[in-house]
Parts: structure tokens; C-alpha cells; sequence
């Protein structure tokens, strides 16, 4: 079986591996780098349980074949925490209750990082559209677009969420 | 089941690999594709990919567009003057989908997808097809013919006419599940006037068949008329003639035949489907 060389970054880190041609992306980030925020949902491109950013567009690992990730920049949930603690979205996240079962989480989490890094301003309708393909059967999905919202305004004015302010 | 990947620079090279090898597919975004193979329905053990810049081009030259196959949802949506193809490019998935899907892709989705493709067939598009070193147009409708009968062509790109104003192209997807979900019907009609009446007229639908079709009895009873409460009641009155729309897990024939004519009056109407 013949193996390609890939040459990426992953969160922030330069990496070469081996991967067979027909690998996909979430093969080799959650089960061979563990990388495991990348969930394995539907394997149809359909559920958004394995969002990343790619060059700073959300992607679907498990219908992207990592071959075709030479040269690319790959984040994951693993990169949002900084060295400061939680990424704004991940604390608006618990804030606003954003999470239950969790097991959307990560690629919501993703896909509004992707969104914010593109529109720091986004509308109510944009933030519906950027989770657009990511299915949440717990929340009802409003608490999450509030909580993306509520990062969004974070961001602009430099005021943490509500719970870093408490504690 | 073990899938090499080949990558091609020149689009001749990808062709001629296609056309050598009947287990080859040619690679678009792999929103196809590579679900294919997760679902083990792969019958390829070769995928070809290409790197042909020609393929990802956009150009526009007054009101002639040439798209490379490998152009993306999010590709057209970055582009103002493809306003026109936006709000069909917008309706193919969440951000990450139409980051990958490609508009050459789109013209092989099954049902329910090929929305995109559901108005380059009503934009009266062109299809760019090589095999080899030899390269040639068809239209959507032959491309939609021989889709899947074991063609060994690759498709590079697509081109068309603008239509002259944002009212004469109409796109409308219908879907039981809001804001987005996969089409039971799709509409697409582009409606050229002049002098006050329509003089050209293209009717699509997708999901109507098992791959999108022209409308040709709504074209011929809107063609010269007024666009106007009786022409559209006229088209409306005809919405499903000639056409044996299927029953699935989204729909039935019945109900699909019910509403097309509801969903093909707003359309019409301007209710709904006007360019963004």
C-alpha cells in the first residue's frame, strides 16, 4: 500500500506524517494524533460533529482526505484555550448553557471560531448560517447562538464573559 | 477498502488518468465522494485530483461567466458579480459544506442535492467535458442524460450568460426543516422580457426526478406572455405535466405534485426566489 508524506500545522505546530490516499482527516487526527475534540458523528458530512478550521475555513474532516491537507494550517478545539484559561467561546459557552450532552460541542465551537475570525460583528442571521451544518439535538440551538453572540460582543469590547468577570 | 489519491497540475493529465482507468473517479471537494467511501459504496480504488489553476477560476467578461469546475459554494458567494448565483451557492449546506462542494461536483449529486445545478439548467449553462486531450461543451440537460453511464470525462468547468437583472433569474428551495434543510423541491426559472413579455423562459426543478429537469410545459405556457396573475395561474395549472415526481423519505409523489404548483406561483409571484 503506498503512503503519502504530509507536510501541515496543527494547532499552531509543524508536523509530518504518512497517510494512505484514502485517509480522511478525521482518521488521522482522532484516531491516530488523538486529537479527540475532532468527533466522529455521521461520516456523511452531515451532523458537523468533526468541524476544524483550514486555512481559517471550517472544514468537515470526516469527508476531507488528509492528503489534500499538504501545506495547510489545521485547528482544532485542543488550540482555543490560551494561556490565560478558556477561549472567550468556550466561556460564553458555559454561560449560556451551550452545552449539554456536548458531544456537538467541539464543531460548534469551531465553526463559530471560523465565524468570528472572519466577522467579528455578526448578525443573528449570520451566526444561524455559520452553524448552519452543525446539528445539536440537546439545546434547541438558542443558547448557542447566543452564546456566539455573546463572544462576538466580548470580543469588540474587550470585556470578558459574565463568569470570568464573577470570578 | 484501500483508495490511492493521484494529483495531477494539468488538467489533461487528470483526464487522461480518468479515461485510462474505469476504477478512477475524478476528485472534486469530496462531499461525495469520500462519503462514499465511509459508507462503503465506494466503486473506485483510485481517486484523481487536480491542481490546474484553470480549475478554480472565475471569469467574468460583460456578460459571459466561466467557472472552473473546482470553483466552491463559498468561492461563488465571495464573488459580487455572481450575486445572481447566490442565493443557490448559499442553499448547498452549512459554511464547512460549501467550503468543499464544488459547483463541478454539484452536477453529479444524487437526489436530494444539485441545487446549484437546478439553476445552471434554468441559466441555460454550458459544460465544459475533456477526455484526454480532446475537450468539448454539452449542455446541463445532456450532461444530466449520460450522468452515470459510465462516461469517462471529467468536467472542467461550466459557462453561461448573466442574466440581464437581478429579477430574471428566480431561485427557490423548498424544505421542511428551517432555516436549512435538504430540498423536496427545488425551483429555478430564469425569465428574460422584452418589450413587456417574456421572451425567453427556463423553468428547473430538482427533486422531481432523479435528476434535475426542465419544466417544459410551465416554459411554453409563459413564453411570450405577460408575467402576470393569468400567465402564472396558466403555468401553475400545468407545474407538474409530464413529470412523475417520486416518492421518498422527504415526500411523497402526491404531495410534491400538490405544492410545486403553490411553490412555482410564488416563485413567479416574486414571493419568494429573487437573487440576493
Amino acid at each position: 500500500m503506498s503512503h503519502l508524506t504530509l507536510s501541515y500545522h496543527l494547532n499552531g505546530s509543524a508536523r509530518t506524517d504518512l497517510v494512505e490516499g484514502g485517509e480522511t482527516l478525521l482518521s488521522l487526527l482522532r484516531y491516530r494524533l488523538d486529537t479527540t475534540s475532532v468527533r466522529q458523528g455521521c461520516k456523511q458530512g452531515t451532523c458537523g460533529s468533526c468541524t476544524v478550521i483550514v486555512d481559517g475555513e471550517s472544514r468537515l474532516a470526516c469527508i476531507t482526505l488528509a492528503a489534500t491537507c499538504e501545506g495547510r494550517a489545521i485547528e482544532t478545539a485542543e488550540s482555543l484555550p490560551g494561556r490565560q484559561g478558556l477561549h472567550p467561546l468556550q466561556q460564553a459557552f458555559m454561560d449560556h448553557f451551550a452545552a449539554q450532552c456536548g458531544f456537538c460541542t467541539t464543531g460548534m465551537l469551531m465553526a463559530a471560531k471560523a465565524l468570528l475570525d472572519a466577522n467579528p460583528n455578526p448578525s443573528r442571521e449570520e451566526v444561524v448560517d455559520a452553524i448552519g451544518g452543525n446539528i445539536c439535538r440537546c439545546t434547541g440551538y438558542q443558547s448557542i447562538i447566543d452564546a456566539i453572540l455573546a463572544a462576538a460582543e466580548a470580543g469588540r469590547t474587550g470585556v470578558a464573559p459574565a463568569s470570568l468577570r464573577r470570578y | 477498502m484501500t483508495v490511492a489519491l493521484e494529483t495531477c497540475h494539468v488538467l489533461r493529465d487528470a483526464a487522461t488518468l480518468v479515461g485510462r482507468a474505469p476504477a478512477a473517479r475524478f476528485l472534486g471537494g469530496g462531499t461525495l465522494l469520500v462519503r462514499a467511501l465511509n459508507e462503503g459504496e465506494a466503486d473506485f480504488s483510485t481517486l484523481v485530483r487536480c491542481l490546474d489553476p484553470t480549475l478554480f477560476e472565475i471569469r467574468v467578461s460583460g456578460s459571459r461567466v466561466r467557472l472552473g469546475a473546482g470553483v466552491t459554494m463559498t468561492g461563488i458567494l465571495a464573488n459580487r458579480e455572481l450575486a445572481f448565483l447566490h442565493s443557490a451557492a448559499r442553499s448547498v449546506g452549512g459554511p464547512a459544506v460549501r467550503a468543499q462542494a464544488t459547483l463541478g461536483g454539484n452536477l453529479f449529486a444524487p437526489p436530494p442535492y444539485g441545487d446549484l445545478c437546478t439553476a445552471l439548467l434554468a441559466l441555460d449553462a454550458r459544460v465544459s467535458v475533456q477526455s484526454g486531450y480532446s475537450a468539448r461543451d454539452v449542455s446541463v440537460e445532456e450532461l444530466l442524460r449520460r450522468r452515470g453511464d459510465g462516461t469517462r470525462e471529467i468536467v472542467t468547468g461550466v459557462e453561461l450568460t448573466r442574466p440581464r437583472d437581478a429579477r430574471s433569474f428566480r431561485f427557490h428551495k423548498v424544505s421542511k426543516v428551517r432555516p436549512k434543510g435538504v430540498s423536496l423541491l427545488t425551483i429555478a426559472a430564469r425569465l428574460e422580457e422584452s418589450g413587456g413579455r417574456l421572451s425567453w423562459v427556463r423553468v428547473a426543478y430538482a427533486n422531481m426526478a432523479p435528476a434535475p429537469i426542465r419544466a417544459l410545459a410551465v416554459e411554453r405556457a409563459l413564453e411570450g406572455r405577460r408575467l402576470d396573475r393569468e400567465s402564472i395561474q396558466a403555468a401553475a395549472a400545468v407545474a407538474v405535466d409530464g413529470i412523475s415526481p417520486p416518492t421518498d423519505a422527504l415526500a411523497s409523489a402526491w404531495y410534491r405534485r400538490k405544492v410545486a404548483p403553490v411553490h412555482l406561483s410564488r416563485l413567479l409571484l416574486g414571493e419568494t426566489g429573487r437573487a440576493a
